[in-house]
C-alpha cells in the first residue's frame, strides 16, 4: 500500500536533548486505547508536554514557540523500552518526518521506517553541535537529503546510513508487505512443508 | 567426516526459517507461532481489510485480551469505554478472520507471554513473534522470539513472514552458583546494570553456564523476558531435559511418539562446538545479589545493599544529565541507601513474575505473616490457570491472611494502561520488567526486584535485604 514517499526534507528542528527517550514518554500507555492509527500527535511527550492540570509545561521544547519543524533531533537511545508502533505514528501524526539522533532502539527504528518517519543516526559530535545551534539560533534550517544519504546545517554536514531496502522503500513509498505478497508462493510451499 | 561450518542454536533456527533470501534485502523469515493482544493488532486487521486479504495461516495464530483488562471482576463487561471497545474489536477481528481468542473468562485468557508456554503452543526450534516487546519470553525454550511493530503484524498475519536482516549474536555467560536469597531475576537485574539499558542492541543473546542451566523453566522465561531491557532483539536458552519436561503433557505440545521424535529434533538444537558469537560476555554467579533498580531505566540497578552512584561517578559524563533528571523523578538522593526506605506499594505480577513458581515462593515467604501497615500489596496472576492452581494449592489463603489481594488474571500495573495504577509519588516496589517514568500510572516511581524482595518488603514495609529474612 503506497505510504507518503520521502526525498528531501528542508525545515527547521525540534531539539530534544534527553537520552533514553522510551516509547512510554513519546506516548504514554493509557493512551494506547485507540483502534485507528490517526490521533496520537495530540497525546505525543504527553506528560512532558503537560502538567497534572493538563496545562502546558512552558520550559518543554514542543511548547516553546521559537522551535518549530518536522525534525526533532534527540538524545542517544531514542525510541528504547516498548515496542509499540504508536511511537511512530504519534510522530508522524505530529508533523515530525525525520528523527535525528546518535542511537536508536531497533524496534523503533523499523516501526518509524515503516511510517514514513526516518531515522537519522549522526556522530555523536554532530549531534551536540546541532543540539546546541537550534538551541541558540532556533531558526537553523536543517536539510535532510535520503537520495544522497546526507544531513547538513549551516557549514556542517554528515554522511548517514539507511538499509538500501528501506530507502528503496521510502522513496518510492513502497512497504514489507507489498514485496512479502510478492513470495506468496513460496511462502505457501514453505508452510506446507513444516 | 563433515566439514559443515559449526553453527549456534540461534543461526540454526535462523538459517531453516529463511524462505528468501536476496542480496541488499531482508531475509523473508516464516513465523510457525504468532500471538496477538487487543493492543497492538487493531490496526494490523484494518489493514488486512483495506487490502481485502485473509489470515495466511489462523493455525498458528493465537489471541488473548490481556493489556487493557480489568483485573477486578472480569466477568463484568468493562467499563471504561475505550479499553471495552479495543477488547470488543479484538473479538470482532477474530472472529470475522476466524483467529482463536482465549478472551476474558476463558480457561486459558492470561498474558499472552504466560499462556503460550503453559498451553505448549511455545516449543523448542520454532520462530514466534507478538506485538509486544517481551516476546523475547518464549525464548526460554530454545527458540526465536522477538517483539515486533503492529505493521510488522499486518505483514506476520497476512503472509506468515517478517522480513529481517539477521541480527549479530552475543552468549552471556553465567559461570558457578548465585549465592542465597538469589533468584533470575536478580541475575537479569545484574547483567543489565553491567551493560546497560542499551548495551544489547542489534543483538540476539543466548544465556549459558551453570547459574542458566540450573534454572527451571519459570526461572529461565524471567531471564529471557527482560532481554529486551538491555535492548537486544531476544534472548535464548537451548533446550535440556528441563525444558522437555516442562513441554511433556502440555495442552497443544506433541504427544506420545510424536512427543519422543521432536525431543531428537530438539536435542540437535545445542549450539555446535567451535561456533562463534559476535560478542561473549561472562559474569561470575558469586558475584550476584539481590538487586533492586533506584532510576528510571532497567539499567540504573544496583545490590539492594548499595548506595545509588553520585553523577560524578558515571562511567559516561554525558549521562549525568539524564541521570539527575531521573533522580529526581524518583525523589532520591544519589549516594543514598534505598534499603530502609519506605515504600507504599507492592505489585507482584506482570510476564516477568507472575507464573505459579513465583506466586508459590511470594506465598512461602509471608505465610504466617502480616503485611506492613503502610502498603498496599496486589498480587496479580499471569493467567487464568496459574489463579486456578494457586487457589487449589491454597495460596489464596495466604495471601487472604497476610493482607494481600489476589485479583484476575492480566497485564495489572505493568503499564499505565488499565485501570491498575500506582498513584503519582508513590514508591512501589514491582516485580514487573520497566521502571520508565510514568510506566506504571502517571509520576509514579518504581523499584523492580525479584518475587522475593517484593515479598519481603510487603513485611517490612520498606526496601528490605531478603537475606535478612530467610
Ligand atoms: S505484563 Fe507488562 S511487559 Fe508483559 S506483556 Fe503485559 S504489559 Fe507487556
Amino acid at each position: 500500500m503506497s505510504k507518503e514517499k520521502f526525498t528531501l526534507l528542508k525545515s527547521k528542528a525540534v531539539p530534544l536533548p534527553n537520552e533514553n527517550i522510551d516509547t512510554d514518554q513519546i506516548i504514554p500507555a493509557r493512551f494506547l486505547k485507540s483502534t485507528t492509527r490517526e490521533g496520537f500527535g495530540d497525546n505525543l511527550f504527553r506528560d512532558w508536554r503537560y502538567d497534572s492540570n493538563n496545562n502546558p509545561v512552558h520550559d518543554f521544547a514542543l511548547n516553546n514557540p521559537a522551535y518549530s519543524g518536522k525534525i526533532l533531533v534527540a538524545g542517544k537511545n531514542f525510541g528504547c523500552g516498548s515496542s509499540r508502533e504508536h511511537a511512530a505514528w504519534a510522530l508522524y501524526d505530529y508533523g515530525f518526518r525525520v528523527v535525528v539522533s546518535s542511537f536508536f532502539a531497533d524496534i523503533f527504528k523499523n516501526n518509524a521506517l515503516n511510517n514514513a518517519v526516518l531515522p537519522v543516526v549522526v556522530s555523536d559530535s554532530f549531534l551536540k553541535r546541532l543540539l546546541d545551534t537550534i538551541q541558540s539560533n532556533p531558526e537553523t534550517q536543517v536539510t535532510v537529503d535520503l537520495e544522497n544519504q546526507n544531513i547538513s546545517f549551516d557549514s556542517h554536514s554528515e554522511n548517514f546510513d539507511i538499509n538500501a531496502y528501506k530507502k528503496i522503500c521510502l522513496t518510492n513509498g513502497y512497504d514489507d508487505i507489498d514485496y512479502l505478497l510478492s513470495l506468496d508462493k513460496e511462502i505457501r510451499e514453505f508452510d506446507l512443508a513444516h | 567426516m563433515s566439514n559443515k561450518k559449526p553453527k549456534t542454536i540461534f543461526e540454526k533456527i535462523w538459517d531453516k526459517h529463511v524462505v528468501k533470501h536476496a542480496d541488499g534485502y531482508p531475509d523473508a523469515v516464516f513465523i510457525d507461532r504468532h500471538f496477538i493482544h487487543e493492543v497492538t493488532s487493531p490496526q494490523a486487521f484494518d489493514g488486512l481489510r483495506k487490502r481485502g486479504i485473509k489470515v495466511f495461516n489462523t493455525q498458528r495464530t493465537t489471541a488473548t485480551a490481556d493489556h487493557n483488562v480489568p483485573t477486578k471482576d472480569q466477568h463484568l463487561p468493562i467499563k471504561e469505554a475505550l479499553s471495552r471497545h479495543q477488547v470488543e474489536t479484538l473479538r470482532n477481528n477474530c472472529s470475522e478472520f476466524g483467529v482463536e481468542l482465549y478472551d476474558l473468562g476463558h480457561p486459558f485468557q492470561g498474558i499472552v507471554h504466560i499462556i503460550g508456554p503453559e498451553l505448549g503452543l511455545t516449543l523448542p526450534g520454532m520462530t514466534i513473534v507478538c506485538g509486544d516487546s517481551h516476546t523475547s519470553t518464549h525464548g526460554a525454550f530454545g527458540n526465536i522470539a522477538f517483539g515486533i511493530g503492529t505493521s510488522e503484524v499486518e505483514q506476520v498475519l497476512a503472509t506468515q513472514c517478517i522480513l529481517q536482516y539477521k541480527p549479530k549474536t552475543m552468549k552471556i555467560e553465567i559461570t558457578g552458583k548465585v549465592g542465597k536469597g538469589v533468584v533470575s531475576k536478580d541475575i537479569i537485574l545484574y547483567i543489565i546494570s553491567k551493560i546497560s539499558a542499551s548495551g544489547a542492541t542489534g543483538f540476539f543473546v543466548e544465556y549459558a553456564g551453570e547459574a542458566i542451566k540450573s534454572l527451571s523453566m519459570e526461572a529461565r522465561m524471567t531471564i529471557c523476558n527482560m532481554s529486551i531491557e538491555m535492548g537486544a532483539r531476544g534472548g535464548l536458552i537451548a533446550p535440556d531435559e528441563i525444558t522437555f519436561n516442562y513441554i511433556k503433557g502440555r495442552k497443544f505440545a506433541p504427544q506420545g511418539d510424536a512427543f519422543d521424535k521432536a525431543v531428537i529434533e530438539w536435542k540437535a538444537l545445542a549450539t555446535d562446538e567451535g561456533a562463534t558469537y559476535d560478542q561473549i560476555l561472562s559474569f561470575n554467579g558469586a558475584d550476584i545479589t539481590p538487586m533492586i533498580t533506584y532510576g528510571t531505566n532497567p539499567g540504573m540497578g544496583m545490590k539492594v545493599t548499595d548506595r545509588i552512584p553520585t553523577a560524578e561517578e558515571l562511567k559516561e559524563i554525558s549521562e549525568q544529565t539524564s541521570f539527575k533528571k531521573s533522580l529526581e523523578y524518583m525523589g532520591l538522593e544519589q549516594g543514598s541507601l534505598l534499603l530502609g526506605k519506605s515504600i507504599d506499594y507492592v505489585f507482584i505480577g506482570s510476564c516477568t513474575n507472575a507464573r505459579i513458581e513465583d506466586l508459590r515462593a511470594v506465598a512461602s515467604m509471608v505465610k504466617g505473616k502480616q503485611k506492613a501497615a503502610n502498603v498496599e500489596v496486589w498480587v496479580v496472576p499471569g493467567s487464568k490457570q496459574v489463579q486456578e492452581q494457586a487457589k487449589k494449592e491454597g495460596l489464596d489463603k495466604i495471601f487472604e491472611a497476610a493482607g494481600f489481594e489476589l485479583r484476575d488474571p492480566g497485564c495489572s500495573a505493568c503499564l499505565g494502561m488499565n485501570e491498575d495504577k500506582i498513584p503519582a509519588g508513590k514508591y512501589c516496589i514491582s516485580t514487573s520488567n520497566r521502571n520508565f517514568e510514568g510506566r506504571q500510572g502517571p509520576k509514579s516511581r518504581t523499584f523492580l526486584a525479584s518475587p522475593l524482595s517484593a515479598a519481603a518488603a510487603a513485611i517490612t514495609g520498606k526496601v528490605t535485604d531478603v537475606r535478612e529474612l530467610i
